[in-house]
């Protein structure tokens, strides 16, 4: 037996999954409140003692861990137009698991300068101009960033040009030089300025955060929850040298302040619509924090409409207002009645919907002389075909599968470019994070453990 | 010496791709880098383009014969943009049915392009006059 265990340190519970690598098999899983505010180690070893009790005490070769306790990753990231860097260096954070607090584009102001301060980011990520384009921007919002009274580390990945210069100007604070995320107009390169934010992570942001005296116990925290269950995803999509994985994917991770949405898929255009806008990565990850199960319960709401919330739940409009309130003020609450159950259904639903249509690419149709023509915009995801489903919030519903199926693509909204006939997978023992941590050194096991212990569902359209 | 770079596309909901390939090819020959945004281009795109890459002059393709209409207002929002002085050329099919090219030329400079070019002109007159209004001596 090579028993291995992953640690996951949520925002509100530390989640711990022992492993047999030589199976391989899970072993077990067990959660406990996050103590982020005292000790952590106080969480992780309630955690521990849970775990003992269902799978013994193992010796463990290896313990890794994942974190977005205290608040994650909060990146704060500049650019110049918002269609072009400012949405590349937005999307380099996402992906490296970050959560953004703000976007800046064009020129910095004074105000910005002390939102800044006030917001205290843990990475800011500084970008703008193509390489050999404008440096205009970039060395302006570098010379407004070094007025910032508080202290964060800068990445610099903009005009290659002009990166010297903006190094000179923030001399004295703690700042990285890396590859233009967006080097020509249209193409990304957004991986060196990821692995840099993950080094950054792993250096500095683990002892800002009071995570370190966890971090001696253990071989280390490798990376943020979120780079966590994305590693995860391209693991289970595209499996390894020895076992193939699922093929192209998407993702959902339902919680209750965000939703995370994950492709991992081309997202080519199916006949001659033509691309427009930033292509996006193959790997792809997006946070919507106005939408969720219970923080933002309203936020979901807003965004459907409470006419939709009560057809999906077969309640009153007027009940929907009166128990999403009631759930958004107490974020602990369990569906314990019917109607609260029929509302979690209906909020889970639109929840997807909305997240799923906000990540995927879409259409717009064009009249020309010569017929209409099509333009796509983002990604298309209608030919893919496995949808994963993860996230404390729906896991256990007994209703997930129906739910997932909200993720799929409607005669009603046509120019959405959501997959149209999936196979369904959900998470059920919530094991996506700990087996991205674990395919980092052990991917053939983490591969067999997901494909095992992810619960199929069926195909469905 | 730096390259000088062009954003290069066609204009609105036009879908000629043939003629923008030519052109991409010719201007990268001619020792200029090209954004070429190819179809089914707006205003912002050409404008967003410039600004990102710090371009040297817009090149606006149209075929379609709405030309005319896709253009108006382009050089007042590249003032509003903060590349009011970029150099603005225009060709093609440029307007609708068949005018007088005095008078559609005319109506293109006063709209803020810099060169106007009729149906049939070969990429090497446009050639030409980007490297005299971008002093690049050979």
């Amino acid at each position: 037996m090579q028993p291995v265990l992953l640690i996951d340190f949520g925002s509100t519970y530390t989640k711990v999954t022992a492993v047999d690598l030589s199976g391989p098999t899970l072993l077990g899983t067990a959660a406990h409140f996050t103590t982020v505010e005292t000790d952590i180690n106080e969480g992780l070893n309630n955690a521990l003692g849970e775990l003992s009790k269902k799978v013994g005490t193992l010796d463990y070769t290896a313990r890794y861990a994942c974190s977005s306790a205290a608040g994650g990753l909060r990146m704060i990231t500049s650019g110049l137009v918002p269609e072009l860097t400012a949405e590349a260096a937005r999307l380099a954070s996402l992906g490296a698991g970050a959560k953004v607090i703000k976007v800046y584009a064009y020129e910095l102001t004074e105000e910005d300068i002390e939102e800044i301060d006030a917001l205290k980011p843990d990475i800011f990520l500084l970008t703008g101009g193509t390489d050999g384009g404008n440096r205009a921007y970039i060395e302006q919002n570098a010379r407004m960033l070094a007025q910032c009274k508080t202290r964060f580390p800068i990445l610099v990945a903009g005009n290659r040009s002009s990166t010297t210069t903006c190094l000179r100007i923030l001399e004295g604070r703690e700042v990285t030089a890396c590859p233009n995320v967006m080097p020509k107009l249209g193409a990304l390169n957004i991986e060196p300025t990821q692995n840099e934010i993950r080094a950054l992570f792993l250096e500095r942001i683990i002892k800002a955060k009071g995570l370190s005296t966890a971090a001696e116990l253990i071989d280390g925290i490798l990376m943020p929850t979120p780079a966590a269950v994305l590693s995860a995803m391209e693991l289970l999509s595209g499996g390894t040298k020895t076992t193939p994985g699922l093929g192209e994917l998407v993702g959902v991770d339902l919680g209750g302040a965000t939703t995370d949405i994950y492709s991992i898929a081309a997202g080519h255009p199916d006949h001659d619509a033509v691309m427009k806008g930033l292509p996006e990565p193959y790997a792809k990850r997006t946070v919507e924090g106005d939408i969720g199960m219970r923080y933002s319960a309203l936020g979901v709401l807003e965004a459907v409409g409470v006419e939709r919330l009560a057809e999906l739940s077969g309640l009153s409009e007027a009940q929907v207002l009166a128990m999403t309130e009631h759930i958004s003020a107490q974020p602990d609450s369990l569906p314990d009645t019917e109607d609260y159950a029929a509302l979690d259904y209906a909020i889970a639903c639109a929840a997807i919907e909305t997240a799923v249509t906000r990540h995927a690419g879409h259409l717009e149709e064009i009249y020309t002389p010569t017929g209409p023509a099509y333009m796509q915009m983002g990604k298309n995801l209608t030919g893919v075909t496995k949808l994963v489903v993860t996230g404390g919030a729906i896991i256990h519903n007994q209703q997930a599968p129906l739910i997932a199926r909200h993720a799929f693509y409607t005669e009603s909204a046509p120019f959405s470019l959501k997959p149209k006939t999936a196979d369904i997978y959900i998470d059920r023992r919530y094991i996506l994070a700990s087996m991205g941590l674990l395919g980092q050194n052990h991917p053939d096991a983490a591969l067999t453990i997901m494909k095992k212990e992810l619960e199929y569902h069926g195909t469905a359209e | 010496m730096e390259k000088k770079k062009l954003v290069l596309g066609v204009i609105g909901a036009d879908v000629h791709a043939v003629g923008n390939k030519i052109l991409d090819h010719a201007f990268t020959h001619a020792g200029f880098e090209v954004i070429n945004l190819g179809v089914l281009v707006s205003q912002e795109e050409f404008i967003e383009a410039a600004i990102e890459t710090a371009a040297d002059a817009i090149v606006v393709s149209s075929l379609y014969g709405h030309g005319e209409l896709d253009c108006r207002g382009l050089r007042d929002k590249c003032k509003e943009a903060g590349i009011g002085d970029i150099l603005l050329y225009v060709g093609g099919n440029i307007v609708v049915g068949k005018q007088p090219f005095e008078e559609v030329e005319q109506r293109f400079k006063d709209m803020g392009f810099d060169r106007v070019f009729g149906p049939g002109t070969s990429p090497d007159e446009g050639i030409a006059f980007l490297k005299k209004d971008l002093n690049i001596t050979e």
